[in-house]
């Protein structure tokens, strides 16, 4: 790795992977610009525009975001909640138990993965209506909480873990239940942040299941309350509408910036297995 | 027999772990597949008519409904546009963030960030980029080549062009974290041994690294055949599946059909269609790709 | 069917228990959407709170429920479940399919007596089109809205017109719009003379151009379209000729959202637009402006829009009778002149005109009368059986002529044989 032919082409790679860096986050620099300057500004880049958080306000004003970000707050709650629950469970069994239909059964949840359940929007519908769940949270949870990628990587994760640890456990006493929580649980931690991160970022950002079951604001997660607002039929101005996206976007972002390095890793982890 | 004992119980302690999951698994994945399909021969029911049923009527209605032959072919130009970009654009990615290059935190972060924002939020940015005369695109085409005015979304031969960058630019860095994660696992001895051979950077490429890569490759396409079908939130802010539903993809012309049109009936046929689609690619996957790849 | 036998449990136990509650005292629950922006669903709020200080022996639960699809959406799983609202305030246009789906009664039963009668005549015309079928009353007309024409007076005078004078025929439209459409070395349009936007849902401001051309979409029944009519061909060429022939407006689909924001832009010299972007228009327009009715051929014209309200079935007679009284009171002048100003929404009966709050309203801002001057020549919006679907191929045929993708004729011909189609059994 010498000789100065070497640089020339090192920045050129550089030049290259930064103009392509920078054109990355010209969306997300644009949305920044409209939101923190007024509206006359929208589509003139004056370097000395005035700034202003009147868009921040207004938009918090013009919708219950407060409570929009309560509702996504619950449900990303309620389903990392489940999957960890479900997913723990099922990834144990398929990992340490022998039983007959374990193969069929694992192949029907890896099924999951190809059929997700946004494909299946119409029976669900119908499925949760005659559960008399139409505009509750629960309603936008229940298709997710049983998540055949998480019991997947979950499995992977089990099966790396020495028998030895287990059976040592059972000698002390321990119950299924008790080396479950004693032994794997504890070693699988990575995996859990890293599964964790990626469903809370997938769930904070769904669209289209939430705005189907749902039709209230009690219920609304943060992306429908985003789209209503967005799509009224006069008066918004684009500055306001750009606020209001920063803010719904805003928590995930800055929990991505401050732990860049444990998000970066945990889509990896939760990738390549 | 204490063996034999174990092996009871280990079936019982298998069935009771897996049953919780196993229950919602089922009533949100394999039993709606399967009531989907019974659906699709029903009529849709109204308040003044029960549903009865109609045979393969749905499925006629399907075949004669141009709109459906429309959003299907949309939905194979969707993933020939955005497949390749994406995960070319992902291991060019890839191969720069993992070079010692100045700034490296910055360019990693700049094209992975669009993977945490919501779908339906950067799609209000981009509809102001797209915005003919005073949108950025065209401040910039403007100003640069003096091109005209332009109406990407509001025009038929580019609307589904224009969704399919706005796919790319969020698929492409989310895509990019697994190349990191299978180059780092590469041994850079490996490389060096090719360039003390005299490799360029290209034949180092072409010969090892990319031939490395091939089961995340696998993985990726994998994703991004999936999500070409799945990922749709864009369009409704975008341009609704306009003109003429020239940016209409599958699913979202279920939802259209389903939840707008309240024809639950002509939307599960339909459903049953993607389906068989997304099992005729999955059959296809395991025939074309190497078994080795598979699970474990 | 074991769901529909299930649901009819529900439904029945639930109504016994909202029979049974509402023997005590009168609770009504309303739903209503809001589309645009402002204060409107804190001024919906208030204005209840208000009528149940004043009636105690009613109280109404009033609930946001989101746009218009949400509420309609929300209303029908509510019907289903067994749980309907007794009011809710819906798109005009949704009245057939709300009647197909089985869900509202009429509100005749309990308008018996004359002064109940004479009210129900208080309504602008225009708006009861929407809202009757069959000799019945299905609604009552609350938040509506018409097209206007929102003109730059700056660009007219720029383009040497008189900055006070609307076009008022298409032929005058073409000819102001050729003068307004500037160009600069390059030869790329930097402003346009019109904008008409086609987005969304199209089919609205078309209509405009049908009905000034003396056709009618749909009949009264909502059970047959005249998508075909050569009136009707006639005004979608001269709206595809605004592109192609004339150049006085943008080729392609026009974005409805981003169309003030392209008037303040100066990116056209004149905008079609609801008569709910006044006040928005009024706050951002960097220039003087004008509002005038749509341009005329064969006559004046424009559609109505925006929601009535329903009164759902399911309801006890008492909960019923109360819910009329409450639309009788928020559709007065008083009250309406409040929600009109607060919103933008054309107040529905002419003595809501005639109030003070409203003449003091008008004189401030004149611009807000010609939406109610307009109404005499208002038609109902498009309307039919299984609204969504209908309109949704208009929709898809007016873009396939607007883009060139097919001629006028070509694409309302295979409409009007879709629509056909769909319709046909409802007759």
């Amino acid at each position: 790795m010498t000789g100065t032919g070497f640089s020339l082409d090192r920045i050129l790679n550089t030049f290259a992977a930064w103009s392509l860096a920078l054109l990355w986050v010209l969306p997300l620099a644009y949305a920044v610009w409209t939101a923190f300057h007024p509206a006359a500004y929208e589509a003139r880049f004056e370097l000395l525009a005035p700034l202003t958080l009147d868009n921040f306000a207004k938009a918090w004003d013009a919708a219950p975001f407060a409570r929009y970000f309560l509702n996504t707050f619950l449900l990303v709650s309620l389903i990392l909640a489940g999957q960890f629950f479900l997913g723990t469970l099922a990834a144990f069994a398929f990992a340490r138990f022998q039983f007959p239909g374990r193969n069929l059964l694992f192949t029907l949840v890896l099924l999951q993965l190809l059929v997700m359940p946004d494909i299946l929007m119409v029976e669900n519908y119908q499925t949760i209506r005659l559960l008399n769940l139409v505009d509750t949270i629960p309603a936008i949870a229940l298709p997710y909480i049983a998540s055949g990628f998480g019991i997947f990587l979950l499995r992977q994760t089990f099966m790396t873990i020495p028998k030895e640890l287990d059976e040592a456990a059972r000698i002390e006493g321990a119950s299924v239940l008790g080396v479950l929580w004693r032994v794997y649980i504890p070693l699988a931690k990575p995996t859990y942040l890293a599964y964790g991160l990626v469903s809370v970022s997938h769930h904070w950002n769904n669209f289209l299941w939430p705005l189907i079951v749902t039709n209230s604001v009690d219920t609304r997660p943060v992306t429908v309350g985003l789209s209503i607002f967005s799509a009224i039929d006069s008066g918004v101005e684009w500055s306001v509408i750009n606020a209001a996206t920063l803010m719904t976007s805003g928590p995930l972002l800055i929990a991505f910036l401050l732990f860049q390095r444990q998000f970066v890793q945990s889509f990896m982890r939760a990738g390549i297995k | 027999m204490k063996r034999g004992f174990a092996l009871k119980r280990d079936w019982i302690h298998g069935w009771l772990l897996l049953l919780p999951a196993m229950v919602f698994l089922f009533a949100f994945t394999h039993i709606p597949a399967v009531t989907t399909f019974l659906n699709s021969f029903f009529s849709t029911p109204r308040g003044r008519r029960p549903a009865k049923f109609i045979g393969l009527s749905n499925y006629e209605r399907m075949l004669d409904d141009p709109v459906f032959w429309k959003v299907l072919w949309n939905n194979v130009w969707f993933a020939f546009g955005t497949i390749p970009a994406s995960v070319g654009l992902a291991i060019v990615m890839a191969l720069w963030v993992n070079d010692r290059l100045a700034g490296r935190s910055f360019v990693r972060m700049a094209y992975f960030t669009p993977t945490v924002l919501p779908l339906i939020a950067v799609a209000n940015i981009w509809l102001f980029f797209y915005t003919p005369g005073f949108g950025l695109v065209d401040q910039i085409t403007g100003a640069l080549f003096g091109w005209p005015a332009s109406n990407y979304l509001g025009n038929p031969d580019t609307a589904l062009n224009a969704i399919i960058v706005v796919t790319v630019w969020k698929e492409a860095g989310f895509f990019m974290i697994f190349y990191l994660a299978a180059l780092q696992a590469i041994p850079v001895t490996l490389k060096e041994a090719a360039q003390i051979e005299g490799a360029g950077r290209w034949t180092v490429f072409w010969r090892i690294t990319f031939p490395l890569l091939m089961p995340t490759t696998l993985f990726v396409c994998v994703n991004a055949v999936i999500n070409s079908f799945r990922l749709v939130d864009h369009i409704f802010i975008l341009t609704d599946g306009g003109p003429d539903n020239a940016s209409a993809l599958l699913l979202f012309y279920i939802y259209e059909v389903a939840f707008r049109f309240w024809e639950t009936a002509y939307g599960a046929t339909l459903t049953v269609a993607l389906l068989v689609l997304l099992s005729l690619l999955a059959i296809g996957q395991f025939f074309f790709f190497d078994r080795k790849v598979h699970y474990k | 069917m074991l769901k529909s036998t299930f649901l009819k449990a529900v439904a029945a136990t639930a109504l016994t228990f909202s029979t049974w509650a509402s023997a005590q005292a009168v609770d009504l629950q309303f739903y209503f959407p809001v589309a645009v922006g402002g204060k409107a669903a804190e001024t919906i709020q208030e204005l209840t709170d208000a009528y149940v200080a004043q009636n105690p022996d009613v109280t109404i639960d009033a609930v946001y429920a989101g746009s218009y699809q949400d509420t309609v959406a929300k209303a029908i799983t509510a019907s289903r479940g067994g749980n309907p609202p007794q009011l809710s305030v819906i798109l005009s246009a949704d009245m057939f399919t709300l009647i197909d789906e089985d869900l509202i009664q009429p509100f005749d039963d309990y308008l018996t007596s004359d002064e109940d009668k004479k009210w129900l005549e208080g309504f602008y015309p225009a708006f009861m089109e929407n809202s009757q079928t069959g000799g019945k009353t299905y609604g009552i007309p609350f938040q509506r809205s018409t097209p206007v024409l929102y003109w730059n007076k700056e660009a007219f005078e720029a383009a040497g017109l008189d900055p006070e004078v609307a076009p008022a025929t298409w032929d005058e439209m073409v000819e102001f719009g050729k003068k307004l459409t500037r160009k600069d070395d390059s030869g790329n349009v930097t402003q346009w003379g019109v904008r008409i936007p086609s987005s969304g849902f199209p089919y609205w401001l078309f209509q405009g151009l049908a009905i000034e051309n003396g056709a009618i979409l749909a009949n009264a029944e909502g059970n047959k379209t005249n998508f075909d009519d050569p009136k009707v061909v006639e005004a979608l060429q001269y709206m595809v000729d605004l592109s192609t022939k004339y150049e006085v407006m943008a080729p392609g689909i026009i974005e409805w959202g981003a169309t003030p924001k392209a008037f303040f832009e100066g990116q056209t010299a004149m905008m079609w637009t609801s008569t709910g972007n006044l006040t928005n228009v009024r706050d951002n327009a960097p220039f003087k402006f004008g509002v005038a009715m749509l341009p005329e051929k064969a006559q004046r014209g424009a559609p109505t829009g925006g929601g009535n309200f329903y009164l759902f079935k399911g309801a006890s007679d008492e909960q019923n009778k109360a819910a009329v009284k409450f639309v009788q009171w928020i559709t007065a002048p008083e009250q309406s002149a409040k929600w009109t100003i607060a919103t933008g929404y054309v107040a529905p009966r002419a003595e809501t005109w005639d109030s003070d709050t409203m003449k003091a309203y008008a004189a401030d801002f004149p611009a807000v009368l010609v939406a109610r001057d307009q109404l005499e020549f208002a038609k109902a919006e498009l309307a039919t059986y299984q609204n969504q679907r209908v309109t949704g191929i208009f929709n898809d045929a007016l873009a396939a002529a607007i883009t060139g993708q097919k001629d006028a004729e070509t694409a309302l011909k295979e409409a009007q044989a879709q629509a056909e189609e769909i319709l046909s059994e409802y007759r």
